[in-house]
Parts: C-alpha cells; structure tokens; sequence
C-alpha cells in the first residue's frame, strides 16, 4: 500500500534528531511536525523570519503579526526567536539549518529538482524553495512516485525547470525511501506491502536494488 | 519636521515626490508587516508605470493588490505572486510584468541595496532559470551566480512603534522584509502603530536605526489575516 500522507509525515519525523532546526516546507513536511518524539527537542525554522515555531494558536490567541510562510497564524515556543528575512535566509543559505524538507513534481538521479514551475501553466513563483535547496546539505524531498497516470517522477533528468541542480541526496515518497549517489536512486526501504518491482516499474532513472530493502517501520 | 524629526502628518506628506514610472521597495511577506495606509495612498494619488519589489503582491483586495485595480503596477519583483486573481489576469494578458525572485535572494537584493554593495554571489538559483544570463563563478569547488543590489527611488515599510527620530521596532513575524527594505530607497517612509518621544525606547532594542528612515507617520491598521488557523483548546 502507498503510504498515507500521516505515514509519510511519520516517516519523515525519523530523521529528525534531537537539537535539530529544521524547515519544513507547506504540506506533507510540515504535518511531520506534529509526529516529533516527545523525548526529542526539534526547533522549527519559519522563513518568514522565526525559529521556534509552534502549533496553531487557540482563538483568542489568534495574531495577525504571528504567521508562517504559508501565512497561516501560529504560535512561538519557548526560546523562539524573531528576526528579518534577510537574517532568515542567512541562516538557510550559511548551512545552518540542520534538515530541510520540502516537496517537489519531478527529482532526477543527478540530483536535480523541479519543483516550482510548470511551463504553460501559471507561474506563481519559487518562493522561498531554491535558497532552501541550494543552502542546506541535508534535505528531503517528499513527492508521490508517480503520478495518477502513472508516469514516474523519478527520473534520469528533470524535464521541468529547474529549482536547484545536484542538490537532492534523499527521497521520500509514498512507496519508497531512496538516496542518491553517484548519478543512481538507491533503493533504502520501500512502504509496508509495496513490492521492490512495483518501485522499479515506476523508476525511470537508474536504479540500484540493495540484496535487502528492508519495509518501512512505523 | 526639524532636525532629526522624522515624523509626518499626512499620507500625501508621507509620499509626496512619488512619480509615474518609479520604483518602489516594498516591505512585507503575504499581508504580514505590510505598509497597508502607504499603499492605500498610492492608489489614491494614482501614481501609474511603477516597479514594485516586493515579496508578494498582496492578494484581491487586499495590500498591492490594490493598486492592480487600476493598472497602476508595471512590473513586480517577487518570490510569490499565487494568491491574487487581479494579478493573474495581467499577467496573462501581458499588462503586468513579474521578475520571479528567489525569496533569500530577493532579501538580500534590498538588503545589499541599502548597504552600499552592488552585487553577491550566491548558490541560489544556479543551474535554474533564475541563473540563465548571470555571470558564474566558482569558489571553493562550488557554482555561484551574481545577482545584482535592488534599490528604489522610494521605499515604503511598516514598523510597529518607533521614536521621533525613526529609530524602529519591528513586531513578530511583521518584521520580515521591511527593515531590509526601508534602507534600499532613496525616501524611505514607513509607518508605524505609535510613535514616542525621544529617549523612551531602550537603544539597545532598536531593531532599525532611524538613520535609514526619512519620513514616518502614525497609522492605523486592519491587519488582514490570509490564512486564519486555529486549534481547539
């Protein structure tokens, strides 16, 4: 079975590791927020200016001067912090943030990711995903395998614009975790009932099958 | 207004010198810490053919989005423009122009813009369409591309409270672009929630010395909220 978007956010939390900042980007990443182990401490970083972010405030707690880069309200932790955004993306391009994850339409096994623009469709803009991809040593990319048509998303070069080149070491998606390295998918773990063939019918890029591919453990 | 006295008393005052065909440098991120009774007059002087950096483009109704009601916008430099109908339609009719910007290369832009640095290098955007065009150059084993210092004829911003002298304090997340912004125009004009007197805010918690602040007046302010998110007790 393809993972849930709550198991693909459990997924993602794993690699979280205690004293971690961390960026996660709209969506699936930033649902893992809410599976980080209660004996961890994890500081969430919003490129908006804030680090410490935390959960969505009550009502009455509600501040328009308090969102986050999805411009949804939310709340600080203790020992948050506030500054601009050029300090922000500072912090991000320096290589400061410990684990950065985001997702993307298509990862090539070079690396390189489109995640922003669709020619011919509307253009809405790259925000803040390619200082983000091209600042952070440790990423994730987390995206459907393929799409509904069946067409892979894994692939041996992005047919999209690019948001960063040979940047993406690591892949998280509804069937399978892979690494990149040396111009191949690695195949790590694969979602609990998925078959090692169903994931390689549905990887266009190289693809190398470790003697064991160990199912995801929740 | 004498000596360091910053502080203006109308919004006309606040803009006065704003021409056709200028560009401005625009605090904000979403509705967030936007120069919203700024923008407001600008639409009522009706100052057409401007360039607008700004993160965003505010959405319907709603911050620069405004100003798209009567076309007065040319061109935007942002890092994202999703949420704003007006600005959609322009766009594809080939009224509006858009420079999408990376968001920490866009920060940086008006950040180096205020400090007297013309141009950087960064990894960002290298290998993308953002980099096609821009010279490389190759440090330590890695790409970088050289991106160019925004600056404005004016820059608009919102602060929370200030001194007459313009020394600012930001708000939160409302902080974002704007003290990066307000030092990227040659008349920066910001807006505040108070305005004290000399001597009552701490020097040591001012977040933007007034030295970059030319004009400031006192607002007041809707503080539209995009996304409005709760969670149950």
């Amino acid at each position: 079975m393809a993972l849930t978007r709550d198991q693909l956010a459990k997924r993602v939390a794993q690699e979280f590791e205690d004293g971690y900042y961390v960026n996660l980007g709209i969506g699936i990443p930033t649902l893992a927020a809410n599976f980080i182990p209660d004996d961890m401490e994890v500081m969430l970083q919003s490129e908006n200016g804030l680090l410490g972010m935390g959960p969505f405030p009550l009502d009455e707690e509600v501040d328009a001067d308090l969102i986050n880069a999805g411009k949804q309200t939310v709340t600080m932790v203790k020992g948050a912090s506030l500054f601009s955004s050029a300090e922000s993306f500072a912090m991000i391009r320096g290589g400061h943030v410990d684990l950065t994850v985001l997702g993307a339409f298509e990862v090539d096994c070079q690396g390189n990711i489109a995640s922003y623009m669709i020619p011919g469709k509307l253009i809405k803009g790259m925000g803040g995903a390619m200082d983000l991809v091209a600042g952070a040593d440790n990423i994730i990319v987390t995206m459907t395998h393929a799409s509904k048509s069946g067409a892979s998303k894994l692939l041996s070069e992005c047919t999209l614009p690019l948001t960063g080149k040979g940047c993406i070491k690591r892949v998280l998606t509804d069937l399978a975790l892979l690494d990149i390295e040396g111009g191949k998918f690695i195949l790590r773990e694969r979602a609990p009932g998925v078959s090692v063939e169903e994931i390689a019918n549905l990887t266009s890029g190289e693809l190398v099958i470790p003697d064991n591919v160990p199912e995801m453990v929740f | 207004m004498s000596g360091f006295d910053k502080v203006v008393t109308s919004y006309e005052e606040a803009l006065e010198g704003l021409e056709d065909n200028m560009t401005i440098i625009s605090g904000g991120f979403g509705l967030c810490g936007i120069p919203e009774n700024l923008i407001k007059e600008i639409k009522r002087k009706g100052t057409k053919g401007l360039t607008i950096a700004s993160n965003n483009a505010g959405t319907d109704g709603h911050g620069l989005g405004l100003l798209l009601e009567d076309k007065q916008i040319k061109k935007m430099i942002s890092s994202y423009v999703g949420e704003n109908a007006l600005f959609e339609n322009q766009l594809m009719s080939g009224e509006l122009e858009v420079e999408l910007t990376p968001q920490g290369t866009l920060a940086e832009k008006m950040r180096a813009g205020g400090a007297g640095i013309p141009a950087f290098y960064t990894a960002t955007g290298y290998g993308t369409p953002v980099g096609e065009g821009k010279e490389v150059r190759e440090f330590n084993g890695r790409h970088y591309i050289l991106e160019e210092a925004l600056s404005g004829d004016f820059s608009i911003g919102k602060a929370w409270k200030a001194d007459r002298h313009g020394n600012l304090m930001f708000r939160k997340t409302a902080r974002n672009f704007n003290p990066s912004a307000i030092t990227a125009g040659k008349i920066a004009v910001v807006e505040v929630e108070e305005i004290v007197e000399v001597g009552e805010l701490d020097p040591d918690e001012i977040h933007l010395p007034g030295i970059y602040v030319n004009r400031l007046i006192k607002g007041t302010f809707e503080k539209t909220i995009e996304q409005r998110t709760v969670r149950s007790a």
